[in-house]
């Protein structure tokens, strides 16, 4: 197992290389030259050249990336060039507010779909499982901002319960009470996906399961519904785990648009600025952030499948 | 009940078992009126081609099948209970505990994602209330009852992780977890090797005899039949067409099909072959013939076989067939073998 883990920790490596090498090469992909963007408009040549000079953009590209892959490993993303802030604290809090909204979202489409999916397999074929499927297909096929503002039309608009701008005093989040409300409409909002995905692999799952020979067994053992749903569970765990995984990390970097709708001070909305201000290092420093953490939470699905199913060569 | 009843008490005992799968397009007749009684401690082969309706029988004795779909009817009774009658409550505590089975396929009817010791202690705990090590400990007993070396450490293995022969041997641990009285073998040996399936064969009868458990166990394997059984009955069509004891079945068979199944010339010698093909093929058991099932490929059919299903003949107490023309009657036989034949009955 611990050599498992090694293997495939250092499988991981060259992926996220390449992720770094694709952000690093992101700034000569965007149209324009990157120095047309930091320096004025009416700039003269002499200082065209310093500034070359000064972000070393003079040097042959892999020596450029080894300089830039030596600050990132240190922490050193760059400097906003709206704010002038590091881009590693801006992309810090942002990255913070983010993952709470979509734990909170995959928590929640984690247990509604499961008992969706749990109810629609038990009760194949009758109304319960025709009414959960729909409930799944709409979650998978409404449009996340449409749904954000029309749940921001009923329930801040018509029915004031919960507030729909921000994340709550201080403009980041945390988790206590007076910060809780602010989560809700996002949080259902981005959930929608991830539930009827996850109802849906759970209920066909479950279905396949318990088709196979092995439930037979165990009801002849004499096991009650308790015990086979225990063993239903645990099997059914890793194809569940996997779609959860692969959530988690869509809902860290799709989520723009019900950032944007909602205002939510996370790594959506700040990739949504820095484009529309041109500021490439905080573009950069955030696509390279949530790149390695797509990378990372794939690493942690792997080995949590090879934790749960034992027939994963290891 | 059963404290009442006394020691020539059959086990098992069942009248006119009838059993249909109903779904939208069709119904499927798997098992059509068996009859059948198995004492303590005896081993019934039921031996068939695939798709006569074996597994179908073994499954009623703890009905397993799948409920909403299956209608069964007739007399069941397992150690006095009435299996047909019983609630899905009473029927939880008596599998596993009262009866238990052991299926062809170790790999896929073992939980591949839990360890072997886990399903052998999950079926101690649910009939017994014993603590955690004591199953635990009442497990490895049970692993080296099965002979699987280094019991221990293969409490702690996935199925995948064993052979063929010791996976079948851990199914048959898992089975007798709570020493049951009735055990039942639905091909058991068929899918492993040739010397791996005596093995299991031989432990199959000295586990049967130390623990003294009665035993019904399908193949389709002459060989294995001839080796385990005390008795055999042979089912074609959902029907046991004939049943007798072991030796005397394999050497004198009364009915046509079971003849044609040992071939032309019986002998002792022939003990340990597999069936050989008879010409034509099995029923389709969704539009059964109204007489004899067997009549298409029957080289002695007449005109009455047709008319209605022939009723079961006892030749000698011990010995029933259900055919009009058995081996031992026919007409067109030299009188000294049917002599013979009659000269089989104590
Ligand atoms: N659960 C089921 N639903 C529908 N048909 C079944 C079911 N189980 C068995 N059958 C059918 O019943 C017939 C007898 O099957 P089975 O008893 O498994 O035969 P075998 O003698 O090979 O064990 C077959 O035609 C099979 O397709
Ligand atoms: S009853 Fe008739 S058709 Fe059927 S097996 Fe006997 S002789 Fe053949
Ligand atoms: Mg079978």
């Amino acid at each position: 197992m611990i050599f498992y883990i090694v293997r495939r920790v250092l499988y991981s490596i060259p992926i996220a290389l390449s992720v770094g090498l694709v952000c690093f090469l992101l700034v000569y992909i965007s149209p324009g030259d990157p120095i047309s963007a930091i320096a004025p408009p009416d700039a003269p040549a002499e200082m065209i050249t310093q500034l070359r000079r000064d972000y070393g953009l003079d040097k042959p590209l892999p020596e450029q990336f080894a300089i830039w892959l030596g600050r990132v490993v240190q922490g050193d993303l760059g400097r906003s060039l709206s704010t002038g802030r590091p881009v590693w604290g801006e992309v810090s809090v942002a990255l913070k507010n983010t993952v709470s909204l979509a734990v909170a979202a995959c928590t929640l489409a984690f247990a509604i779909g499961t008992l969706l999916g749990g109810l629609a397999a038990a009760f194949r074929d009758t109304w319960v499982d025709r009414i959960a499927m729909t409930f799944a297909v709409a979650g998978v096929s409404v449009p996340h901002y449409w749904l954000g503002m029309l749940l921001v039309a009923v329930f801040a608009v018509t029915f004031p319960l919960a507030p729909s701008m921000g994340a709550g005093p201080g403009g980041t989040f945390v988790w206590d009470w007076a910060h809780l409300p602010f989560l809700i409409l996002p949080m259902v909002t981005l959930s929608a996906i991830p539930l009827g995905l996850v109802a849906r692999t759970v209920r066909g799952t479950v279905i396949e399961i318990l088709h196979q020979e092995f439930i037979t067994t165990l009801r002849g053992k004499g096991l009650r519904s308790g015990g086979i749903l225990l063993h239903v569970a645990k099997n059914a765990a890793p194809s569940v785990l996997a779609v959860m995984g692969l959530q988690l990390g869509y809902l860290m970097g799709g989520s723009i648009l019900v950032e944007t709708v909602f205002s939510w001070p996370g790594t959506g909305f700040l990739l949504n600025s820095a484009i529309f201000q041109r500021d490439i290092p905080l573009l950069q420093g955030t696509i390279l952030v949530l790149a390695l953490l797509f990378v990372a939470l794939n690493l942690v699905v792997d080995l949590g499948q090879a934790l749960l199913d034992p027939r994963i060569k290891r | 009940m059963s404290a009442l009843q006394s020691q020539s008490q059959p086990l098992v005992k069942v009248r006119d078992l009838n059993v249909a799968f109903v779904s939208k397009e069709a119904t499927l007749h798997a098992v059509n009126g068996v009859d059948f009684d198995l004492a303590p401690k005896e081993t019934l082969c039921i031996l068939g081609e695939s798709g006569s309706g074996k597994s179908v029988t073994l499954r009623s004795l703890m009905r397993l099948h799948p409920p909403r779909r299956t209608r069964i009817t007739g007399t069941i009774q397992v150690d006095g209970t009435d299996i047909v009658a019983a609630s899905e409550r009473e029927l939880s505590s008596i599998r596993g505990r009262l009866v238990s089975m052991i299926f062809q396929e170790p790999m896929t009817a073992l939980d591949p994602v839990f360890t072997i010791g886990k399903q052998i202690t999950e079926t101690i705990r649910r009939h017994e209330g014993v603590s955690h090590q004591e199953a635990q400990r009442r497990a490895l007993d049970l692993l080296e009852l099965v002979q699987i070396p280094s019991a221990r450490q293969r409490l702690d293995a996935y199925p995948h992780e064993l052979s063929g022969g010791l996976r079948q041997r851990a199914m048959i641990a898992v089975a007798l977890s709570v020493r049951p009285k009735l055990l039942l073998a639905d091909e058991p040996t068929t899918a492993l090797d040739a010397t791996v399936q005596i093995q299991v064969l031989l432990l199959l009868k000295r586990i049967q005899a130390e623990l003294g458990m009665g035993v019904i166990f399908v193949t389709h394997d002459l060989g294995v039949a001839g080796e385990i059984a005390d008795r055999i009955a042979v089912m074609y069509a959902g029907r046991f067409i004939e049943e007798a004891p072991a030796e005397a079945l394999l050497e004198a068979p009364e009915h046509p099909y079971v003849e044609g199944l040992l071939g032309a010339t019986v002998t002792p010698a022939s003990r340990g072959r597999r069936l050989t093909a008879i010409p034509g093929s099995p029923p389709n058991l969704r539009t059964l013939p109204v007489g004899c099932a067997f009549a298409p490929r029957c080289t002695s059919a007449e005109p009455n076989c047709r008319a209605a299903v022939p009723d079961l003949r006892a030749l000698a107490p011990d010995r029933t067939v259900r055919c009009i023309h058995p081996a031992g009657l026919r007409p067109s036989m030299p009188p000294a073998m049917a002599f013979a034949a009659e000269e089989r009955a104590p």
